[in-house]
C-alpha cells in the first residue's frame, strides 16, 4: 500500500493525517523537526533558498527513508518562490535517487483530476465529505485550545504547567475520530487550562501580536519557539494565521481577507505575495485593539515579508505600536533571539509604566 | 535601613561581552565611582575573578547593595556573582545613556559582536534594532583590519582624520569590504584614505542595515568600544550632519547600566541582595558539556560547577534536562 507523507507545519499533521486515514490510506508522518531535518535540508537545499523549503525537503528525506512513498506539497502562483518549491523539491529528491509521486495542491487542481486518480485512486465524494468534516472539526478545536495557550502562559500557575496541559492534549486528540469526542476534549481541556491560571508574571498584562509569513508563524522549530518564549516573558500573545484560516481564504469561505486589506489600505494597496499585504493589516488592527506591540516573523530573504518590514516603520509611527521584526535563516540563534525579546519586552512594560508614572531609574 | 550605610554601599554592574569584560563599581545614589575594562579572551570565569579581586584590593570596606548582570555572557555572570538583575544589553545601554545624558533622544552602540540602535523619547526607549546575519561594521571586524595593516587599534581613528579625502569602500558585509580594502590598497592609495574609507563604509553599513527606518534625532549618543575609534565618530557626524556625543565611560556603558537596574531593584523593590560575596575570586567554577542523545536534535547541554558542584544548566530544547 502507498504511504503518504507531508511536510510539517505546526500541528498541521494530526488533521491532514486524520483526513487520509479517514479515507483509508496509510499516512506516514515525517520525524518530528530537529537539527538532523534542518542539517539534510541545508545540505540537499539551494543555498540561497528560504528556510521553508529546507525544513520540508529534510521532512521528505527522512519520511522517505522511513518507506513514504506519497508525497503531498503546497504550490502556487504569484509572486512569492513558494510556488516554485515543489518542482525544485521533486528535481532534487531525484537526483538522490528517491522513487515517488508527488501531489501538489495549488490553484486549479481539480482540472488535473486524472493526475489525482492516478495517485489515489477512484475515491467516492460520499466518502470524502465526511473525513473532510472530521479533519477540519480538528483543525478548529486545536486552534481553539491553541489560542487558549497562547493567552494564557503569560499567568501560569507553575512554570510549563500550560505546555503539559497542551501536549497531553495533542496526544489525545490525534487519535479520535468521532466530531463527538473531539467536542468533548475541548471543553475538558479548556476547564483544564482556565484552573492554571494564576496572576501575570510581569505583575501587568502585555499583548502582542504575531504577523509574518505563515510557515514562520505557524511552526515553533523554525521560529525557535518564540511564542513560548514570550508566554515566559510574561506576553499573551495573539495571531490571525491559521490552517483553518488560511484555507477559509483559499476556499473563499470567509470574509476576513477583505478586512485585512481594508485596514492595509493606507500603507499598502497592491498584493505583494505572501502573507505581506496581512502583516501590515493584521499590524493595524492589533494597533487598533490596544495591544502593546507586534512580532513580525519571516524568513531570510522572504520577499513578500521585506516589502511589509519596509513599510512596518511608518505603521509603528503613526498608529503609536512598538515593531520587532525577526527575520530567520539556519545560523539563527537562540541567545541572540532571546535577547531581542527581553529588551522588546521590556521595552514595553517600562512604556507602560511610565504612562502609569511608576518608573524609578 | 539601607540610608545608614550610604558611606561605603556601592551597586556593581556587570557586563560580559564577547570582547570586553566591564566592571562598573556605583555609589548609594547610583554615580560611577570607578570601572574596569577587561579583555574577555575567551575565559569570561577568570577575567571575572581577576577584576573582582582587584577591585577588593583597591577598596578597604566595601559593602555592594546590589549586582546586575548583563551582556552576552550575562547569565554565567549571573549565576557566578549571585545577580540579582540579569538584564538584556539593549535594556542596560537604554538605561546607562539616560542616566548620564538626560534627554539622549539616540544611542548608537557598536561593540564587539552586535551594533544596535536604540531610540529614546521621554528617558525610555521606545524601538531598537540590532544587526542581524553580518557582522561588517563591529568592533571584532575593525580589529581584524587593524591587525592587517599592521597598526594599533587605538591609533585607528587617529589615521582616518589624516585623510584628505576618502576612499569609496563597499560596506555591505565583511566579506565585500575587506576584499575591496585590498582592492584599493593595491592601486596605491595612501593608508589614512583607505582607513578613513573603511571608517565611512562602516557608518553606511550602520545606517543602511541597522538603522534603517528609524527616527534619528539629536541629542544622539555614540557608545561601546568602537566609540573610541575618532574616524568613525567623525564619520557619523559627516553622514548624519549633526554632533555626535561620546560619553568619557563609553565602553562600561552596559556594566553602568546593569548597575543602575540593580540599584532600581534593590531600593524600590526592597528586595535583598543575593550577592555570593567577594569570596567568589577564591572559588574554582568550571563549564562543561556534552551532546545529549536523546533525539535527534543533539542539543549541546552545558553545565556549571561550583567546586565540583553542579550550579546551572543550560543549552537544551526539551525538558529532560531542566533539573538541576
Amino acid at each position: 500500500m502507498k504511504k503518504i507523507t507531508f511536510p510539517h507545519m505546526g500541528y498541521m499533521n494530526v488533521p491532514v493525517k486524520t483526513f487520509f486515514e479517514s479515507l483509508g490510506y496509510e499516512v506516514l508522518i515525517p520525524p518530528k523537526i530537529s537539527r538532523k531535518t534542518l542539517d539534510l535540508g541545508v545540505k540537499y537545499g539551494p543555498e540561497f533558498a528560504c528556510l521553508p523549503l529546507k525544513i520540508n525537503l529534510g521532512n521528505f528525506i527522512e519520511a522517505m527513508e522511513e518507506g513514504a512513498d506519497v508525497l503531498i506539497m503546497g504550490g502556487g502562483c504569484g509572486p512569492c518562490r513558494f510556488g516554485y518549491y515543489a518542482e525544485v523539491q521533486q528535481e532534487i529528491l531525484k537526483d538522490l535517487g528517491y522513487e515517488f509521486e508527488i501531489f501538489v495542491i495549488e490553484p486549479g487542481i481539480l482540472k488535473n483530476f486524472n493526475k489525482i486518480k492516478n495517485i489515489f485512486g477512484n475515491i467516492p465524494y460520499s466518502k470524502i465529505i465526511p473525513s473532510a468534516k472530521l479533519a477540519w472539526k480538528k483543525a478548529l478545536v486545536m486552534d481553539d485550545i491553541y489560542k487558549m495557550v497562547l493567552e494564557n502562559r503569560a499567568k501560569e500557575k507553575e512554570t510549563d504547567i500550560i505546555d503539559q496541559i497542551y501536549n497531553d492534549f495533542l496526544e489525545e486528540i490525534d487519535n479520535l475520530m468521532t466530531i463527538d469526542a473531539i467536542e468533548e476534549i475541548n471543553s475538558k481541556y479548556s476547564n483544564k487550562i482556565n484552573q492554571s491560571i494564576g496572576e501575570y508574571k510581569q505583575g501587568i498584562e502585555i499583548r502582542v501580536g504575531l504577523v509574518g509569513e505563515i510557515y514562520l508563524v505557524l511552526e515553533p522549530y523554525v521560529n525557535l519557539d518564540i511564542e513560548k518564549k514570550l508566554g515566559q516573558l510574561g506576553v499573551s500573545v495573539e495571531k490571525n494565521l491559521y490552517i483553518t484560516s488560511w484555507l477559509k481564504h483559499f476556499l473563499h469561505l470567509s470574509k476576513e481577507q477583505e478586512v485585512i486589506e481594508k485596514k492595509a489600505e493606507k500603507y499598502l494597496k497592491n498584493f505583494v505575495g505572501g502573507h505581506g499585504i496581512d502583516s501590515i493589516g493584521n499590524t493595524v488592527r492589533y494597533a487598533e485593539k490596544g495591544f502593546d506591540g507586534v512580532v513580525q516573523l519571516a524568513p531570510f530573504t522572504c520577499m513578500p515579508e521585506i516589502i511589509s518590514e519596509s513599510i512596518l516603520p511608518s505603521v509603528s509611527k503613526e498608529e503609536n505600536i512598538p515593531i520587532l521584526s525577526l527575520f530567520f535563516d539556519e545560523h539563527s540563534g537562540d541567545a541572540g533571539l532571546q535577547t531581542r525579546l527581553e529588551a522588546f519586552v521590556d521595552l514595553i512594560v517600562r512604556r507602560k509604566q511610565n504612562k502609569e508614572g511608576i518608573l524609578y531609574a | 535601613m539601607l540610608d545608614k550605610n550610604k558611606e561605603n554601599s556601592y551597586f556593581l554592574g556587570v557586563d560580559v561581552g564577547s570582547v570586553s569584560t566591564d566592571i562598573a563599581l556605583l555609589d548609594y545614589f547610583g554615580n560611577l565611582i570607578t570601572k574596569k575594562y577587561l579583555r574577555t579572551k575567551g575565559q569570561p570565569v577568570r577575567v571575572l575573578q581577576e577584576g573582582l579581586s582587584s577591585l577588593k584590593k583597591e577598596y578597604d570596606e566595601i559593602n555592594i547593595l546590589g549586582v546586575g548582570t548583563t551582556g552576552s555572557g550575562r547569565n554565567l555572570a549571573g549565576v557566578i556573582l549571585g545577580s540579582d538583575v540579569v538584564k538584556n544589553e539593549i535594556s542596560t545601554h537604554a538605561v546607562a545613556a539616560s542616566k548620564l545624558v538626560s534627554d539622549v533622544q539616540t544611542v548608537i552602540e557598536i561593540g564587539g559582536q552586535d551594533s544596535k540602535i536604540i531610540i529614546i523619547r521621554d528617558g525610555i526607549a521606545v524601538d531598537f534594532a540590532m544587526n542581524s546575519v553580518c557582522a561588517a561594521g563591529t568592533g571584532s571586524f575593525l580589529d581584524q583590519q587593524a591587525s592587517r595593516l599592521e597598526i594599533d587599534i587605538k591609533d585607528f581613528g587617529g589615521y582616518a582624520l589624516k585623510a584628505e579625502s576618502p576612499v569609496r569602500i563597499a560596506g555591505r558585509c565583511s566579506v565585500f569590504a575587506e576584499s575591496d580594502m585590498i582592492h584599493k590598497q593595491q592601486l596605491g592609495y595612501d593608508l589614512p584614505e583607505i582607513i578613513a574609507g573603511l571608517c565611512e563604509a562602516m557608518v553606511r553599513n550602520y545606517l543602511n542595515n541597522v538603522a534603517k527606518g528609524k527616527d534619528i534625532r539629536t541629542p544622539i549618543v555614540f557608545q561601546g568600544g568602537v566609540a573610541a575609534n575618532v574616524g568613525i565618530k567623525k564619520a557619523f557626524e559627516k553622514e548624519l550632519g549633526e554632533e555626535v556625543y561620546v560619553p568619557e565611560y563609553h565602553d562600561v556603558m552596559g556594566a553602568i547600566g546593569a548597575g543602575l537596574l540593580a540599584r532600581e531593584n534593590i531600593l524600590y523593590k526592597k528586595n535583598k541582595t543575593k550577592f555570593k560575596g567577594f569570596d567568589i575570586t577564591d572559588i574554582d567554577f568550571k563549564t562543561k558539556s556534552f551532546e545529549c542523545d536523546a533525539c535527534p536534535n543533539k542539543c549541546e547541554v552545558v553545565n556549571i560547577y561550583q567546586d565540583g558542584q553542579l550550579i546551572a544548566r543550560w543549552g537544551f530544547k526539551c525538558t529532560k534536562w531542566e533539573a538541576v
